[in-house]
């Protein structure tokens, strides 16, 4: 019977010919990962389950939410993972100030790649689809689970195919296409499901495109989302060290139970309004409305701090300033694009147009520290959840948005199209 | 625990697990102290009302959001015996199974059941009684391989006992 992507990988992992959606399997895992906040959570649950991981290439924790530690609870937190990935003898030791946020990370330093079956706790390891991997994020006793015994359990998941035409215009990236898409599918629309992306419209994506678009599939509720393996990706997996990887790709035949079609020539830049990141609008239905004066953008994340995300906000924020009331993070995600934004000359063009440029870290995104907003206070932010709360007060208004979007209306001081300000314009 | 009773806190789609346990105490894992914050910012004065065996009923999408299993351990914590939904988000409905914390399908019910009635949930037979309104409805069962878990008193002892096994 045919498989999807998902299907076949899961399939492969629990050493089956085949399997169908809805059927429960228990998979091996090729990368298990914790963060500061899930991984200490664990260490008491994997010492219950005898204490040691199964394989100590396999097995990785990362530093970035509430990192350099902001409080003496994240130091002892953050410590304690550290403690035990040097006890352990993890292959993969990451110390903060030398690494960088999760989902970035791992792609870069070429850990995650094309077939593997990865578990993260954290919701946005769905990101490593971008690379053809199934991955997805699960909480911490089946991290836990996963650390000591290299197995978890899935249900295998149902499909919807998100077929992909045209090529994206100047100013809408990956960011405006996932927002698109959860605004016609709802927050709910995938869930349980795995979004595979297809069509012609994926080699018109860069691979950054690709990582923002799977990062947010969980906001639409699924458990992964995917991309086939081409050219692209396999030059990134190359240049990132990888040596060798497994392509799978879905049978012709395989069954989804919805198709999506999205000419990205015709996607808008939109943005999410809050409190959900289905909340779509596009920026004409923005323009449209009264102004939607800002306090604070924030540029970053696992889902737009990679390297061609600041590139696009500096292109944009080159020669202008921002908005006298208006405060602008950049946040590069790792140490790697940190360098590289210094040496492109992006970092002189933030912090000349007015912006703080940071140390990589989750920071804002989760309201833990370098820029959280106060009781009313709007943020135009390029991170993946605009729920209450999220980044602070729970009065404070979140928008989710492209890097052009955030570096025009860090310009504008209101959401902005970047069609229209910052640029050449 | 194979029954629940208690006086249900009724809430609406999507509520997510931001608002059941704000990031900003994510730095403490200690399941009181992660309890004695639960849901204040959806429902501030949450904490001070609910009682043991209190049950939450909520409409699509429940604790959509992140992977923090800090957002069932705070409801469990505080009390809340069971989260009756019209659907849950994925990862939120394993950390739940994997803790041992009982949550329930049933958009019937979910629809129907109001703010403050008085509520039984029997987890054999997977029945949703409303006693206020004299109603009963019928919740899916958890897939075998689910009550498996639960019956090896959650995913640790169940990774034990295959260890062993
Ligand atoms: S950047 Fe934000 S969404 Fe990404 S891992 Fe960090 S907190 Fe989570």
């Amino acid at each position: 019977m045919a498989m999807t992507m998902t299907q076949k990988i899961l399939a492969d992992h629990a050493s089956l010919d085949h399997v169908e959606a809805g059927q429960l399997i228990e998979a091996k895992l090729d990368l298990v990962m914790a963060n500061d906040i899930t991984g200490p959570m664990a260490l008491p649950i994997i010492k219950q389950m005898g204490g040691n991981v199964f394989d100590k290439d396999k097995v990785v924790f990362v530093p970035d939410h509430f990192t350099p530690n902001k409080d003496i609870k994240s130091a002892e937190n953050s410590r304690a993972i550290l403690k035990y990935s040097l006890e352990q003898g993890l292959t993969n030791v990451m110390i903060q100030g030398k690494c960088g946020v999760e989902h970035a990370i791992l792609p870069e330093r070429g850990l995650v790649y094309s077939g593997m079956c990865v578990i993260g706790a954290d919701s946005h390891t769905c990101t490593y689809g971008a690379l053809g991997a199934f991955s997805t994020g699960v909480g911490t006793t089946d991290i836990a689970a996963g650390m000591v015994s290299g197995q978890a359990w899935f249900k295998v998941p149902e499909a919807i195919k998100v077929n992909l035409t045209g090529t994206l215009p100047k100013y809408v990236s990956g960011k405006d296409v996932i927002i698109h898409l959860i605004g016609m599918i709802g927050v709910d629309g995938a869930l349980y499901k795995s979004l595979e992306f297809t069509g012609e419209g994926v080699k018109a994506l860069s691979m950054d495109d690709r990582f923002t678009i799977c990062n947010m599939a969980i906001e639409a509720g699924a458990k992964n989302g995917i991309f086939p393996v081409d050219d692209l990706s396999r030059e990134y997996m190359k240049n990132a060290g990888v040596k060798e990887w497994k392509e799978y790709s879905a049978d012709e035949d395989a069954h989804y139970i919805q198709t999506v079609d999205i000419n990205l020539s015709e996607v808008r830049p939109t943005v999410a309004f809050p409190h959900l990141p289905g909340n779509a609008k596009t920026i004409d239905e923005v323009e449209a409305m009264d102004k939607i004066y800002i306090d604070q953008v924030v540029i970053g994340s696992c889902t737009n701090g990679r390297l061609s995300d600041l590139e696009k906000a500096a292109a944009i924020l080159k020669g202008h300033k921002v908005a006298p009331n208006v405060r602008v993070m950049v946040v590069p995600a790792t140490q790697k694009i940190f360098l590289q934004a210094v040496h492109e000359g992006l970092v002189d063009i933030f912090v000349e147009a007015g912006c703080a440029f940071n140390t990589p870290s989750c920071g804002p995104c989760m309201g833990g520290h370098m820029g959280v907003l106060a009781k009313g206070e709007k943020c135009v932010s390029t991170t993946n959840r605009n729920f209450v709360g999220r980044m602070g007060d729970t009065e404070a208004l979140i928008y989710l948005a492209s890097p052009e979007t955030a570096a025009a209306s860090a310009i504008a001081g209101y959401i902005a199209n970047p069609e229209k300000v910052g640029g050449n314009n | 625990m194979k029954q629940a009773h208690g006086t249900v806190f009724k809430y609406g789609d999507n509520v997510d697990t931001d608002v059941i346990i704000p990031a900003r105490y994510l730095n403490s894992f200690d399941a009181k102290e992660l309890a004695s914050h639960a849901m204040v910012d959806i429902d501030p004065t949450f904490t001070q009302r609910v009682k043991d065996g209190d049950i939450i009923v909520a409409r699509k999408n429940f604790g959509c959001g992140s992977s923090r299993e800090h957002a069932p351990l705070a409801l469990k914590t505080a009390g809340v015996s069971c989260v009756i939904a019209d659907s849950f988000a994925r990862i939120f409905y394993r950390n739940s199974i994997n803790i041992g914390f009982a949550i329930l399908e049933c958009p019937e019910a979910a629809e129907a059941i109001q703010d403050g009635d008085e509520v039984k949930v029997d987890f054999d037979t997977g029945v949703i009684t409303d006693v206020t309104l004299n109603k009963t409805f019928q919740a899916q069962p958890f897939p075998e391989f689910m009550q498996k878990i639960i019956a090896a008193g959650g995913l640790v002892n169940y990774v034990n006992s295959n260890k062993e096994g």
